[in-house]
């Protein structure tokens, strides 16, 4: 079953609910060819668990690790990724488009 | 994010209301506007024109970046005739995203067997149709070609100002279904809105076929984006 935007905020709700540590991801800005729009969320927990996508699968893994650190801290945090990133050969978008993801604590 | 802000938007969407939640990205700083208090909001000429197409952004307002997370209510579909074409266009409008019901009143179509996977509801479409609540996020496909179950859900579907209402038949059928609603009182504009013959003309000819020239012409409807063709025509 294709999660749909509706499933990831009330998966985001319940997992908060239920006392874990959680985290949304939201595509706020794209450039060129994206392969996600904007508006576009993953939501992440404590441990690492995630549903949504921000990119086609290219950029997930760093954000879930991104999201550890706002999980941790609480600061909202804007991450860019794109080719003309300087970590573009470790995580960025084969597609040579250039995505904004904000990064939130849920409180 | 505040986990009331976020149980308010969830809350919202389960009531299918559009609501739009400003993101002040400097500061942090989040509300949520509910569709019924945009008129009043300082930000409304924004929020409203946001809204309306549906689609969340970035928006500087007086110097800052906010950005804005539309929710409209998930797109509904639907169809009226437990047929053959409706089998496909069940499936597929599920992976589309459709919550999907079909209507019939003929029990032998209206069956779980033959729709396994979406809500099936062997009733009159003048019966259930006002249960269901028809909206402006709601679009239907009359596919029996019998003006006994179609014509009513027609009539419901234009007073609701559902974003999609296609009908199945050749142009002489709908002549005549023109003549029909024309007779009960509904205006040539409101009429005109009805897709008939249904469906975009891509040579179909399997039910399954049908399905996609009719679900491509539905995802048209709901993002109303011209296509290439016709804005070359307006060019």
């Amino acid at each position: 079953m294709l999660a749909t935007e509706e499933d990831i905020l009330a998966q985001a709700e319940s997992w908060k609910k239920s006392g874990k540590g959680v985290a949304i991801a939201t595509v706020v800005e794209t450039w060129g060819s994206a392969p996600r729009p904007v508006g576009s969320h993953l939501v992440i927990d404590e441990e690492g668990l995630f549903l949504g996508s921000v990119s086609g699968g290219c950029v997930e893994g760093d954000v879930v690790t991104e999201a550890q650190d706002v999980i941790a801290d609480g600061k909202p945090r804007t991450l860019e990724y794109g080719v003309a990133d300087e970590t573009a050969w470790r995580v960025g978008l084969s597609c040579g488009g250039r995505i904004r993801v904000y990064v939130e604590r849920i409180d | 994010m505040q986990l009331d802000i976020l149980k308010a938007l969830n809350e919202e969407r389960r009531a299918r209301r559009a609501a739009v939640l400003v993101t002040d990205l400097g500061s942090g700083a989040q509300r949520l506007v509910k569709a019924a208090d945009i008129a009043a909001d300082p930000m409304a000429e924004a929020l409203d024109r946001q809204l309306r197409m549906g689609k969340s952004a970035s928006v500087e307002i007086e110097g800052r970046t906010y950005f804005f997370t539309v929710q409209a209510p998930p797109a509904r579909l639907v169809v009226i005739g437990a047929v053959h074409v409706s089998q496909a266009l069940a499936e597929m409008a599920r992976l589309v995203d459709f919550d999907v019901t079909i209507v019939d009143p003929r029990t032998a179509f209206a069956s779980e067997e033959r729709f396994p996977n979406v809500r099936v509801i062997a009733e009159w479409p003048d019966k259930v149709l006002p249960e269901i609540g028809l909206d402006a996020y709601t679009g239907i496909a009359a596919l029996t070609h019998d003006p006994k179950i179609d014509d009513p859900a027609l009539k419901l579907a234009l007073a609701a100002n559902c974003f999609y209402i296609g009908a199945l038949g050749s142009k002489k059928t709908h002549a005549k279904r023109v003549e029909r609603l024309t007779g009960a009182g509904f205006s040539p504009e409101q009429i005109g809105r009805i897709h008939a013959p249904i469906g975009l003309d891509i040579g179909a000819v399997s039910p399954a076929e049908i399905a996609v020239s009719v679900l491509a012409e539905i995802v048209l409807s709901l993002r109303r984006k011209p296509l290439r063709s016709e804005k070359e025509k307006a060019a």
